[in-house]
């Protein structure tokens, strides 16, 4: 039986204003998978899924959402398949947290049609799973950095994408709220044939909640495999620079700084 | 968000106050005409001398009045949604120094109104062509690359201005001071600039709800199905025409596309299917009744408009920026 991938990535190479990232990227993400992406500061974690988004060109290679590129899917009907999480948003213009959330309908919307009710219950329901079903109303100027990140991650849930590209989902958040976003996107993942990817500082969570996880290091190489096969002591100490030590009690690993 | 019920109230209230706000422009000055006979002129009826008055004074610089207000406005409202900056007005890039070269040249060479009008509007592209052209670069734009060019482009006019303003001679300075600050009284024919006004609308209002994501941000907005350049690059052109069209009919009137997005913002919240429509209307009323003001308060003495948009703005601007400022940011 052959699935085709949500995202397939085909020698792959991502870099910013003359430097290169990482080349020869290759990389297939099927339904109910999801990718952890660790890797020091400024290592390109940011770009490569700006470049998985679509948002920005490769410098070769090409990247296919469901066995089309970007360019020939279209802008809107991409956004149906996939969404992004940005890392860090400032609003210039106040609004409330549920026009904000509701932003997310917009692919689903025809040119002319306003959000329906419906519209609004979808996005009310993405924000009771972040916590913030009180703050509907609140501007959004006036929230803080953890609330606004939850309204970010509320707002791609709206979208009620595919394919989930998250670039620092729990940057932020508070430990009850990184472990409750890491189980949405999980339950995600399991139940309902969605995938994601999402750049984490934390490899234990990384171990704990994805599947697969890539390891982009400071030299432009690079590792992914299985978590349990790619999240090791020495690979970690290897991508950190600084020595890390494994606990654990069998059923979930940590890494420590020796 | 307003529904669409919520939205079309907004609107119809502020369109019987567009009603209103030229009935007014066209009932008072030096000579005053009662409603009724105003209503029979327009009908077709009225003595002679009314007639005159209405149809061929005041209602023509009203309606100028109103269509330039609500480019402007709109212009306004567009650039600061491309800029994502809301304190962008239509001459922060540089469209109206452009258009101030333009005209005052013609002034000094001693041209007429039609010569001025035309060297204003090419002055004014030239301008709004340079700084695309400048601010594309080899990376594409960005917002502060775009803001930055426009001000140096409009920082530069503005000495070439001055320096027309110095060695022009003595009989010319009335006119180029009045066209500087914005002044109706030649303003002529408003079918051009009503057409124009209704265009700028058409083009923009299918994209509004784009825009709304715009305002968010350009990555965000492509991320949920907008094609960003594309509409970037109309956005611009559209506002850049549309500031164009408004200063070569009645020179640089400030504070208007500065003021009016921001009041309507307060008002009725930032969505640009409402808040572009809404600017329209609430622009050309401003800017009929401050013109109204300008050729009444003084008579027989006319004021360059551009003095009491100026006047009735600034406090209102500052008054909005000490409201805004607890919030932080």
């Amino acid at each position: 039986m052959s699935l085709a991938p949500l995202l397939c990535a085909r020698q792959v190479a991502v870099g910013l204003a003359g430097r290169v990232f990482c080349r020869d990227l290759d990389l297939r993400l099927m339904p109910g998978e999801s990718l952890a992406v660790l890797g020091r500061n400024g290592v390109g974690k940011s770009t490569l899924l700006a470049v998985l988004a679509g948002l920005r060109p490769p410098l070769a290679g090409e990247v296919l959402l469901a066995g089309r590129t970007y360019a020939a899917s279209g802008a809107r009907a991409s956004a149906l398949l996939r969404g992004w999480l940005p890392q860090g948003r400032s609003e210039a213009f106040s609004s409330t947290v549920l026009e904000t959330a509701l932003i997310g309908r917009h692919p689903h919307l025809a040119r002319w049609a306003w959000e329906s009710t419906n519209d609004a219950a979808i996005a009310r329901q993405a924000l009771a799973a972040v916590g913030m079903a009180d703050l509907a109303q609140r501007d959004v100027q006036t929230l803080s950095g953890g609330e606004r990140q939850r309204l970010a991650i509320a707002t791609v849930l709206t979208q009620a994408p595919q394919l989930y590209l998250l670039d620092e989902p729990l940057a932020h958040l508070d430990l009850n709220h990184q472990i409750a976003v890491l189980e949405l996107f999980a339950r995600l993942t399991c139940e309902q044939g969605a995938a994601c990817v999402m750049v984490l500082h934390e490899p234990g969570l990384a171990a704990r909640f994805c599947t697969h996880a890539l390891l982009l290091f400071a030299d432009g190489t690079l590792t992914q495999g299985a978590c349990h096969e790619v999240i090791t002591s020495e690979a970690l100490t290897r991508l950190y620079g600084y020595p890390l030590r494994e606990t654990g009690d069998g059923r979930q690993r940590w890494f420590m700084p020796a | 968000m307003p529904t669409r019920r919520r939205a079309l109230l907004i609107l119809a209230a502020l369109a019987s106050t567009a009603v209103l706000s030229i009935s007014l422009a066209l009932i008072v000055g030096s000579m005053r005409i009662p409603f009724t006979e105003v209503a029979a002129t327009l009908l077709g009826g009225g003595d002679g001398v009314s007639t005159e008055v209405v149809r061929g004074l005041r209602l023509p610089r009203a309606l100028t009045g109103f269509a330039c207000g609500g480019l402007l406005a709109l212009a306004g409202a567009l650039l600061q949604i491309l800029l994502r900056n809301p304190l962008a007005d239509p001459y922060v890039l540089g469209i109206s120094g452009g258009a101030g070269i333009g005209a005052l040249l013609a002034i000094v060479l001693g041209f007429g109104v039609a010569a001025v009008n035309g060297l204003a509007f090419a002055g004014a592209l030239a301008a709004m062509l340079i700084v695309f052209g400048l601010a594309q670069g080899n990376g594409g734009w960005t917002h502060s690359r775009l803001l930055l060019t426009g001000v140096i482009v409009a920082a530069a006019s503005g000495a070439l201005v001055t320096l027309m303003l110095t060695i022009a001679p003595d009989d010319r300075l009335r006119g180029m001071l009045f066209w500087l600050m914005g002044d109706l009284s030649q303003s002529g024919d408003p079918q051009i600039a009503l057409g124009l006004l209704g265009a700028a609308l058409l083009i923009a209002l299918p994209f509004a709800r784009e825009l709304n994501l715009l305002a968010r941000g350009v990555d965000l907005a492509q991320a949920l199905g907008v094609a960003v350049n594309p509409l970037r690059r109309g956005v611009y052109f559209v506002a850049s025409l549309a500031t164009a069209a408004a200063v070569t009919h009645a020179g640089s009137i400030g504070f208007v596309g500065l003021v009016v997005p921001h009041l309507v913002r307060l008002a009725a919240g930032n969505d640009q299917r409402l808040l572009l429509p809404a600017c329209v209307l609430a622009g050309g009323s401003l800017l009929v009744i401050a013109d109204t003001l300008a050729r009444t308060l003084l008579a027989p003495q006319q004021l360059p408009v551009g003095v009491l948009t100026a006047l009735i703005g600034a406090p209102v601007f500052l008054f909005l920026l000490a409201r805004a400022a607890p919030r932080g940011d």
